[in-house]
């Protein structure tokens, strides 16, 4: 190894490929506890629809599904953008990179907004779950306390989404200013690696959020 | 004994050790060397485990006499409460991995660090974080919830410190996640030349499964007690019956991750049991791949049994049946274990030190919980014994006779190699005997109690059952004294213990051949692993 690379090296490292390697299947085991993490929420939301199935469906109704749907379309292009960043940083292209960190970026600010957007929407209709909640229920057979239900767990679910979301955009900070230090070569392009695999796994429950709940009952 | 046999009296010029690379504090709290981020853990659980220890004590004390008159019933149930949210997440589960493991993993596969050592160094904080809130809890006032926080009670009702105790645990869980998930990279990416998997030592093998089992059941934990939180906040009642929710998902989501857990207690010990054992019988162990193999498969039924815990509770009758089958299975892979230890013994030459003694330990009591268990694994008799203190001896079996049992062996096994120091070995093994006799006077006598029908978590009980609760304080008397013991020669032993050399026992694997204690990055060298595991000269041709 030449003296250039082996300041790239941690101690406990061989080779910096077993060092990439170990950080990417790192990330690859983190992204699985979040699978279970997001699952508990999943699967309280599959045993109360099973359960519940109307009051669910008119819950859904009230979502707002038009922005909800713009929103996976920001995801997507967001991801599609991250994923442009990696290339670069792989390839070593410092003003790509920064360029595709800052609109993935812009574009997971874009999904914050909107999801802001429809929060206060639902806060105004009353939606939000306590001792505020009003659920007009046009069916007097549906149970209003099930209805609430279902938005507690949306409001769970989402919110637990943009949490990441905001983690997300907290790391893609860091990594942008570490590029324009120029903290990255085709050598040493790792961090940015595992942040777009963070990126894509939350890109990835939200692709499962946005039909669970926006799209019940919709044929 | 071996012990003396390779002993350095004189120092020899050596590299320094971890130990000397820094005795300021800041070198303590900033460092990233597993091995000082073990000691860390080391001394941390050791003072949550004295906690957790005295509110059993006083458990005790408060159930010599029937009526109980040391504490008020609500403090009885705050303190049955601390005793076990302190020993299950801030003693057992960080026990053998993050002490033992986090020091000896690197040593064993011939590696220089974890692959992540500022994630180690952050899960410790990560731990202290946790656990300096759930004591904060404690010290407040308590929570009454004991310690599976069943909602609606700790949801609505209980007007204790359920929220601060709750986020303690939530905060501990990720340090868990993240030893577990450097442990299974390490074990994957970071073995030295030669060291491939069916070399693996076998307490390798068995964190290996506790590390899957902590990365993959913990995150369900953590969500399930956010949820708890945001309903006792929020007053909305997704476990709340009174507002269409189900506290049975509550118990479904709970013990996914406690069923799971105390796989996390006993596959650690049980590894640390087939070290102990191979190396005091002075043979290979008997059936290596087959005692590797029963950890992955303890570690993957483990996530399929948990409904046994919810046979009364109201569950479908048909996942009862199906629960209480897949229990039976995990004996299988435990059978295993303990048969092959018992054919590893025979015609070694044995020897009885200390941490044989707990090995010995570990595999009776260990047995006689693992059978008690498969009494609760049955449908129809789980009814009669449910929620009563034969529940109680059989897990304090597994998990004091289990886990501690293990850990205690551990620590004497490799204390000489963590600090460079032997133990006065009359005292070890004195002690050993001790515990193993306090254990089961302490335990024993509450399977009669719980099959008489005395239920858990009471304060007062009819005379009738006095006697047998005389004998478990009087045995509790006897552990406590059991385990103030090592506590003391443990520490003489750091300053006046004879020098240990680089294998005070004779022992094969990896972390034998580095320096006691290890230099900062263990080996000078990366080992060349070119031989099998454990080979240990059989029989008569043993040279001693």
């Amino acid at each position: 190894m030449t003296e250039a690379r082996a300041h790239l090296l941690e101690e406990q490292f061989d080779t910096l490929e077993q060092q990439h390697e170990s950080c990417v299947q790192g990330m690859w085991l983190f992204l699985a506890t979040e699978v279970l993490f997001f699952g508990g929420l999943i699967f309280s939301y599959i045993v109360y629809r099973y359960q519940y199935p109307r009051e669910f469906m008119a819950g859904s109704h009230h979502l707002l599904m038009p922005l909800g749907a713009a929103n996976t379309g920001v995801l997507l292009c967001s991801s599609l953008s991250m994923a442009l960043a990696v290339r670069a940083a792989q390839s070593g292209q410092r003003g790509k990179l920064i360029f595709f960190l800052l609109l993935t970026m812009a574009l997971g600010a874009a999904f914050l907004s909107i999801k802001g957007v429809e929060y206060a929407t639902d806060w105004r209709e009353g939606l939000v779950p306590g001792e505020h909640f009003m659920f007009a229920s046009p069916d007097p057979q549906l149970d209003g306390r099930k209805v609430e239900l279902f938005f507690y767990l949306y409001f769970a679910m989402t919110s637990l989404h943009a949490i990441h979301m905001l983690i997300g955009i907290g790391v893609l900070t860091v990594l942008t200013v570490l590029a324009w230090r120029r903290r990255f070569s085709p050598e040493k392009y790792t961090a940015v690696e595992v942040a777009g695999l963070y990126w894509h796994f939350v890109d990835i429950v939200w692709i499962f959020l946005f039909p669970l709940l926006y799209l019940i009952g919709h044929h | 004994m071996i012990t003396a046999a390779e002993r350095v009296n004189d120092d020899p010029p050596h590299p320094r050790s971890f130990v000397e690379s820094g005795y300021n504090v800041k070198s303590w709290l900033f460092t990233i060397d597993h091995k000082r981020i073990g000691i860390l853990y080391l001394i941390s659980i050791t003072f949550f485990f004295f906690i957790g220890g005295l509110a059993a004590v006083i458990i005790r004390l408060q159930l010599m006499t029937p009526t109980g008159n040391l504490v008020s019933s609500e403090t009885y149930n705050k303190l049955f409460t601390t005793h076990g949210v302190i020993m299950v997440w801030f003693f057992l589960i960080p026990s053998i991995p993050n002490t033992l493991g986090n020091f000896l993993v690197p040593l064993m596969i011939g590696a220089r660090d974890l692959a992540f050592p500022r994630l180690n160094l952050a899960s410790w904080y990560i731990f202290m974080a946790g656990s300096t809130l759930t004591l904060a809890s404690i010290v407040l006032g308590g929570v009454d919830t004991g310690w599976t926080f069943y909602p609606p009670y700790s949801s609505i009702f209980s007007n204790s410190y359920v929220m601060l105790a709750v986020i303690g645990i939530f905060i501990n869980g990720f340090s868990s996640i993240l030893t577990g998930l450097n442990f299974i990279i390490t074990i994957h990416r970071m073995r030295a030349p030669g060291m491939t998997w069916s070399r693996l030592p076998l307490f390798i093998w068995s964190l290996y499964s506790t590390s899957m089992v902590m990365v993959l059941a913990t995150p369900v934990l953590a969500i399930t007690l956010a949820l708890v939180g945001l309903e006792r906040v929020f007053h909305i009642g997704i476990f709340n019956p009174a507002l269409g929710g189900d506290p049975l998902l509550f118990q479904h989501l709970f013990w996914f991750y406690s069923h799971p857990a105390v796989y996390i207690m006993i596959l650690p010990a049980m590894g640390v049991a087939s070290e102990l054992i191979t190396c005091f019988a002075r043979k290979p162990p008997f059936g290596y791949y087959f005692i590797a193999a029963s950890s992955i498969a303890i570690g993957v039924l483990g996530f399929l049994v948990w409904g046994h815990h919810m046979f009364v509770s109201g569950q479908s009758m048909y996942g009862g049946v199906v629960f209480s089958f897949l229990s039976y299975m995990v004996a299988i892979p435990s059978a295993i274990k303990v048969f092959n230890w018992t054919a590893t013994l025979h015609k070694g030459s044995v020897a009885w030190d200390t941490p044989m003694l707990y090995a010995m330990g570990f595999i009776g009591l260990f047995t006689i919980g693992g059978l008690t268990g498969l009494f609760l694994a049955a449908l129809g008799l789980d009814i009669h014994v449910h929620d009563t203190y034969f529940v109680i001896a059989h897990f304090h079996y597994i998990m004091v006779g289990g886990a501690v049992m293990g850990y205690l062996g551990g620590i004497h096994y490799w204390w000489p190699k963590m600090t460079g120091r032997l133990y006065p070995e009359w005292w070890g093994r004195f002690s050993a005997l001790m515990i193993f006799v306090g254990f089961n006077l302490t335990f024993f006598p509450q399977f009669i109690l719980g099959y008489l029908g005395m239920p858990r978590r009471y304060h007062s009980y009819p005379t009738e059952f006095q006697v047998y609760h005389v004998m478990s304080t009087a045995g509790a008397s006897i552990l406590a004294l059991g385990y103030l013991l090592p506590l003391t020669y443990l520490l003489w032993s750091l300053k006046y213990g004879p020098r240990a050399g680089k294998n005070p026992w004779g022992a094969t694997g990896l972390e034998w051949q580095a320096e006691s204690p290890p230099v900062t990055h263990n080996f000078e060298l990366t080992p060349i692993v070119s031989e099998e595991p454990y080979t240990y000269v059989t029989g008569e041709q043993q040279v001693d």
